[in-house]
């Protein structure tokens, strides 16, 4: 296969699979815990952290991943303050993380075109040291969710309950905010920063339309990412598209192609009966 | 040794300067079935509060012997109808403390799981997804995510509400049978006061702050 015979794209396919399997599986959280937006807001914030970086000459990925943290953390706060309006939480650290990008970005106009491919994805971009880093990053925060998978789930399920089971509730949600955070910086550098919470939440709403377990819903969810990122790159290669909006429009088709059969078969079912 | 295990001794509860609670004394013995009736807002829910420890008294004392114990909220049966779990994953999560490191289920786990879902005879809906079950299906599942971690005793918030009438019988056939096969304490809130005077050893009535005790059983000390 001729595609893999450029480094930069051996490089992608492999981060977009590490990428995809974080993505789907703190995403399948996310979405049952109902915070599906939580990865949008996230992904805005980081924008600040990469424009911090260029400007203070940091590797833009390190400032996102700390800006990143410090506001999902933020989130977790804001939350427990506003407790009858948790959506507020997500509004007031989005209008911060707009605000402080878009002055960074005026500071710095040079560089407009690297913020680019960090808002929209770039293959080419992706570097040895993206890689290196995406993959040491990637592997921890997937072992991270293995050895925390049944609090999690337990809280995701019913808080309430969970705290008298002896889970630290607090100290686990504060843990799961920085794993989102982690996961959000390190996929922006496929699929972009826009586009980052389309690839967390359209693989496993994808996966609730078939799941007949937790465990079904976080394998399929796994499957469609994994299928999403690898063909959205490939197709972005050949036809000279930016990645991020391949893999999320394919993801969508998969959805509704899902939805499609699933209805169909729903339908023949009822009309048999 | 006391064989309490829960005592509470002039406890009174107040919210700013409204009384919700004044001078309630009992006790509640190992293996005892008790229910707290009472109408809404006589501080019932606040009651059962003061006993787990989420709230404290403005002054009194309150005192659980007992560290295993389980607790049906009355929020419980408020989830994510849709949420993909099945039955046996959901019992599988309340045994997180009991697991190793990796939190791999064994067959001992496995085995427990099966011995709490036939005490509530829901044995054939292991790998059932919990929002496709009716709701007295729901409870009795949930009841059995308590009963997983062996608790000597349990505290539930109105389990009944929403339930039908055949469920509200299963249901307190179950508690008479967890109560008499297991020794199990039972605390119940509940508006149901004429099944509790059926089934409980002792019911704890609350009104305007105060409370009267009836104690229809003596139970035998074990």
């Amino acid at each position: 296969m001729d595609i893999l015979q450029y480094d930069f794209m051996r490089r992608a396919l492999i981060i977009g699979v590490i990428v995809s399997l974080n993505c789907s599986t703190i995403g399948l959280f996310l979405v049952l815990r109902r915070f599906s937006m939580v990865g949008d807001t996230i992904s805005h914030v980081a924008l600040a952290g990469v424009a911090l970086g260029m400007v203070t000459g940091i590797y833009p990925i390190y400032s996102a991943i700390v800006v990143s943290i410090v506001a999902s953390i933020g989130i977790e706060k804001l939350r427990k303050t506003y407790k009858e309006y948790s959506e507020l939480a997500l509004s007031i650290v989005l209008a911060g993380g707009i605000g402080i990008a878009s002055l960074l970005i005026s500071l710095d106009q040079a560089n407009t075109n690297g913020i680019m491919g960090y808002l929209f994805g770039s293959i080419a971009l992706v570097t040895p040291k993206d890689l290196k880093m995406i993959t040491v990053i990637g592997t921890i925060i997937l072992a991270m969710v293995i050895f925390s998978y049944r609090a999690l789930f337990y809280i995701t399920f019913d808080e309430e309950s969970a705290k008298y089971a002896g889970i630290k509730v607090n100290r686990i949600n504060v843990f799961f905010s920085i794993l989102i955070a982690l996961t959000i910086t390190l996929s922006m550098r496929i699929v972009g920063i826009l586009l980052v919470s389309s690839l967390m939440v359209l693989p496993v709403a994808t996966s609730l339309q078939v799941a007949k377990s937790f465990k079904s819903a976080l394998i399929y969810s796994n499957i469609f990412g994994i299928f999403a990122v690898i063909s959205g790159l490939v197709i972005s290669f050949y036809l000279d598209l930016a990645p991020g909006g391949s893999i999320v429009i394919i993801s969508l088709i998969v959805l509704i192609l899902v939805i499609a059969i699933k209805s169909i078969k729903n339908l023949t079912r009822k009309t048999h009966l | 040794m006391s064989d309490n295990v829960v005592e509470v001794k002039d406890l009174c509860f107040n919210y700013e300067k409204n009384y919700i609670l004044k001078n309630i004394n009992f006790e509640i013995n190992c293996g005892e079935y008790v229910g707290i009736v009472g109408e809404n807002g006589s501080g019932k829910s606040t009651l059962l509060n003061l006993m787990l420890g989420n709230l404290s008294p403005t002054s009194g004392h309150v005192y659980l012997n007992e560290k295993r114990i389980g607790y049906l909220s009355q929020q419980v049966r408020n989830f994510n109808k849709k949420f993909p779990a099945t039955v046996e994953e959901l019992i599988a999560a309340n045994l997180y403390s009991e697991m190793g490191i990796f939190k791999i289920l064994t067959k001992e786990h496995k085995k427990r799981i099966r011995e709490v879902l036939e005490i509530v005879s829901m044995e054939e809906y292991k790998d059932r997804l919990i929002g496709t079950l009716s709701g007295g299906q729901q409870q009795r599942v949930f009841l059995s995510r308590l009963l997983v971690n062996n608790p000597k005793i349990i505290f539930m918030d109105e389990p009944i509400v929403g339930l039908d009438d055949e469920s509200i019988k299963i249901f307190y056939e179950l508690m008479e049978k967890l109560n008499k096969e297991l020794n199990l304490t039972i605390v119940m809130v509940t508006h149901d006061i004429r099944s509790m005077e059926k089934s409980a050893d002792k019911i704890i009535c609350l009104k305007d702050t105060e409370m009267t005790l009836k104690q229809l059983n003596q139970k035998k000390i074990k």
